[in-house]
């Protein structure tokens, strides 16, 4: 049986050696000990950086061949059916020129887009600060000297593992995200009733929301851990000689070195919420790619991608509004 | 413990020699510590909010896990709200038959390894190729691999959903693998990453000393750093694994009206054809909850079976892909 397929590798060996021979002895090509030489005059000589560029190249060609079929040609044919009026005619596209009428019919025309994106700002505008703030706390505390350390991050990252749309979703129907115990002390819920409703209901809906939003935190608190980690203990020491507290020690210590890892957090909660399918605006763009509205002027594969394309745009400024907000705070202090 | 025990004991002898200045010394040395976070106030603090916190992240399984057990009765009697009267498999052999549940478990599975493997392929090879040479517009090509995880899927779905019908390629799990094996699946930005930082790490006297003894660039990758990346390949692919299985927005897009369909995916249409059935507010439907709970259930325990055999594995991911800096 060995004896086999070592017979059979060896024989793959040789058919292996005769197309590598192949390759490398053609006509368009050639190698020598010393030459690349294409079309038989074009002679490059081998240096030891071509040949390591060659190799590192091969090695992401797979990389830039993906690149190219499912990242930069889906992203620009969006962006160029998105100035279209398509229609269906059988498999083909019949495509009518717009210009930006798309664009326009999503915020002058569509009765529904505008609300659910403006929903979905304000959603991840008060959800991410949460998120970041809950992860550093929780980091911090699993970073103390405390029993089970293994035990609390399992149970911290579990979210990670199990989210899912359909699985939040049926919990957020049965009213299983939202803490029941929290409404239900007289003194939250005479707070709320005093106030004005324009302060009180994003905090009702942030009550609702709060175990959502802690949920999306696992990833960010291994980021926040990771970070704490590779602090100096050393330095933590001489500040406590110098008579610094607990709690000066983490304004001027802590907080400084985990800062380069917010940004790097906010950007993951940003993506990871923007993409997380149970989020109104992408459920929204899904069903009026399928068509499953009557309206003809937004309906169809062009307003989709335009409407994807202004969802992304907004995202991305979302994300430079979060992060250009951490560097101008860092600049000022320093 | 004992030490704390010893402590109070203490305090209390001195109490009693009325020796209130070193009791009241003590007492606030145990209370508040030397430097206040190794005192008791603090400990307890800390525990309180990890417990109140735990309880917050684990309410919803809770919840979950209870209430998939309860009966109609149990559901309706305002009395019954955390423990169940009695264990109750039935919402679980309803879901367990109607599902047909190990035949959908073996094709979410499938539905999620293939892609997964693909991806780790992929990403190690790519990894290796950004860690390890120089090339020219490499740091171009770099950037534009992170860009790839901040566009949404928005965006390029629909030209995908094109190419696909038109290759005949909707419906079939190569949907997706095709994209996992060309460096460009669920994530794959990420894992490229992880890959590319611990690549970097290796010493690169390494591959010399390989490549003098004659073997090819291949021949090294192979048997040199392939073997020194299991771990990280292992992380990658339970991540990869366990992100493909979850999955439902894409593969509800791609696999439309096929019989291959992720878990989560089977059991929403289960559930939403099951619920047509019955009149809004009535008894059967009130039972619905606990079935569909029971289904959640099902679903999720592969992948929690799965987590607590390998959670060393995913928590000390992030480490690995050294965005904390070296």
């Amino acid at each position: 049986m060995i004896n086999f397929f070592k017979n059979v590798f060896q024989k793959i060996g040789l058919v292996w050696e005769k197309i590598k021979y192949a390759l490398s002895h053609n006509f368009i090509f050639r190698t020598t000990n010393t030459h690349w030489i294409f079309f038989s005059f074009l002679r490059v000589r081998i240096t030891n950086k071509r040949r390591q560029s060659l190799i590192g190249l091969s090695f992401i060609l797979i990389w830039i061949g993906g690149y190219l079929i499912f990242a930069l040609y889906p992203i620009f044919y969006s962006l160029y059916l998105s100035l279209f009026k398509v229609k269906l005619d059988g498999a083909n596209l019949q495509l009518v020129f717009q210009g930006i009428d798309n664009f326009k019919a999503a915020f002058l025309y569509d009765p529904y887009f505008v609300e659910i994106l403006v929903g979905y700002i304000v959603e991840i505008l008060i959800n991410v600060p949460i998120t970041i703030v809950f992860a550093i706390i929780i980091a911090l505390l699993i970073n103390q000297d405390i029993k089970g350390k293994g035990i609390w991050r399992t149970i911290f990252f579990l979210p990670v593992i199990i989210i899912s749309g359909p699985v939040i979703g049926e919990l957020m129907r049965q009213g299983a995200t939202t803490l029941p115990s929290i409404r239900e002390y007289d003194l939250i819920r005479m707070v709320l009733s005093n106030i004005s409703p324009g302060i009180a209901t994003p905090i009702q809906s942030l009550f609702d929301t709060i175990l959502l939003v802690l949920w999306f935190a696992g990833i960010q608190i291994l980021i926040f851990l990771a970070g704490l980690q590779k602090i100096d203990r050393e330095i933590y020491e001489a500040s406590m000689v110098d008579g610094a507290g607990p709690w000066a020690s983490f304004w001027k210590i802590t907080l400084p070195s985990i800062k380069p890892l917010i940004s790097v957090a906010i950007i993951y909660t940003v993506v990871s919420m923007s993409v997380f399918s149970l989020n109104e605006v992408i459920i929204y763009i899904r069903n009026v790619m399928l068509g499953e509205s009557t309206d003809a002027l937004i309906n169809g594969y062009g307003y989709s991608a335009a409407i994807s394309w202004i969802y992304f745009i907004v995202m991305v400024l979302i994300i430079l509004l979060f992060v250009g907000l951490m560097s101008i705070r860092r600049r000022s202090k320093s | 413990m004992r030490k704390f025990i010893r402590n109070i004991r203490d305090i209390f002898s001195l109490l009693f020699k009325k020796d209130f200045v070193h009791a009241g010394i003590k007492a606030k040395r145990l209370f508040m510590g030397v430097k206040f976070t190794d005192g008791l106030i603090y400990k307890i603090l800390v525990y309180s909010l990890l417990f109140s916190f735990g309880y917050v992240y684990l309410y919803p399984m809770l919840y979950m896990l209870t209430n998939s057990f309860m009966t109609m009765e149990d559901i309706i009697d305002a009395g019954v709200k955390w423990i169940p009267s009695s264990l109750n498999f039935e919402n679980y052999r309803l879901v367990f038959v109607e599902l047909n549940y190990f035949k959908s478990l073996a094709e979410a599975v499938y539905l999620a390894a293939f892609p997964a493997l693909s991806a780790t392929v992929s990403s190690a090879i790519i990894g290796y190729g950004f860690a390890r040479f120089k090339f020219p517009l490499k740091n171009v090509l770099f950037v534009l691999m992170l860009m790839t995880f901040i566009v949404p899927p928005q965006i390029t779905m629909l030209p995908m959903f094109r190419m696909y019908s038109q290759y005949e390629l909707l419906g079939s799990i190569k949907s997706f693998v095709y994209p996992a094996i060309l460096g460009q699946g669920l994530n794959g930005a990420l894992f490229i990453l992880i890959f590319y930082q611990f690549f970097r790490m290796i010493p690169k006297a390494l591959d010399e000393s390989a490549q003098l003894d004659g073997a090819t660039p291949f021949k090294v990758f192979v048997k040199i750093y392939i073997p020194l990346a299991i771990p990280s390949i292992i992380i990658v692919f339970l991540f990869s694994f366990v992100w493909y299985y979850n999955e439902t927005y894409l593969s509800g897009l791609y696999l439309r009206g096929s019989d291959l369909l992720s878990l989560p995916l089977k059991l929403e249409q289960y559930i939403n054809n099951y619920t047509s059935i019955y009149p809004e507010g009535s008894q059967a439907r009130e039972l619905m909850q606990a079935v569909k709970l029971a289904g959640n259930v099902l679903t999720l325990l592969p992948l929690l079976i799965l987590y607590f055999f390998t959670q060393k594995r995913f928590v000390e991911s992030i480490d690995r892909t050294g965005i904390t800096g070296e």
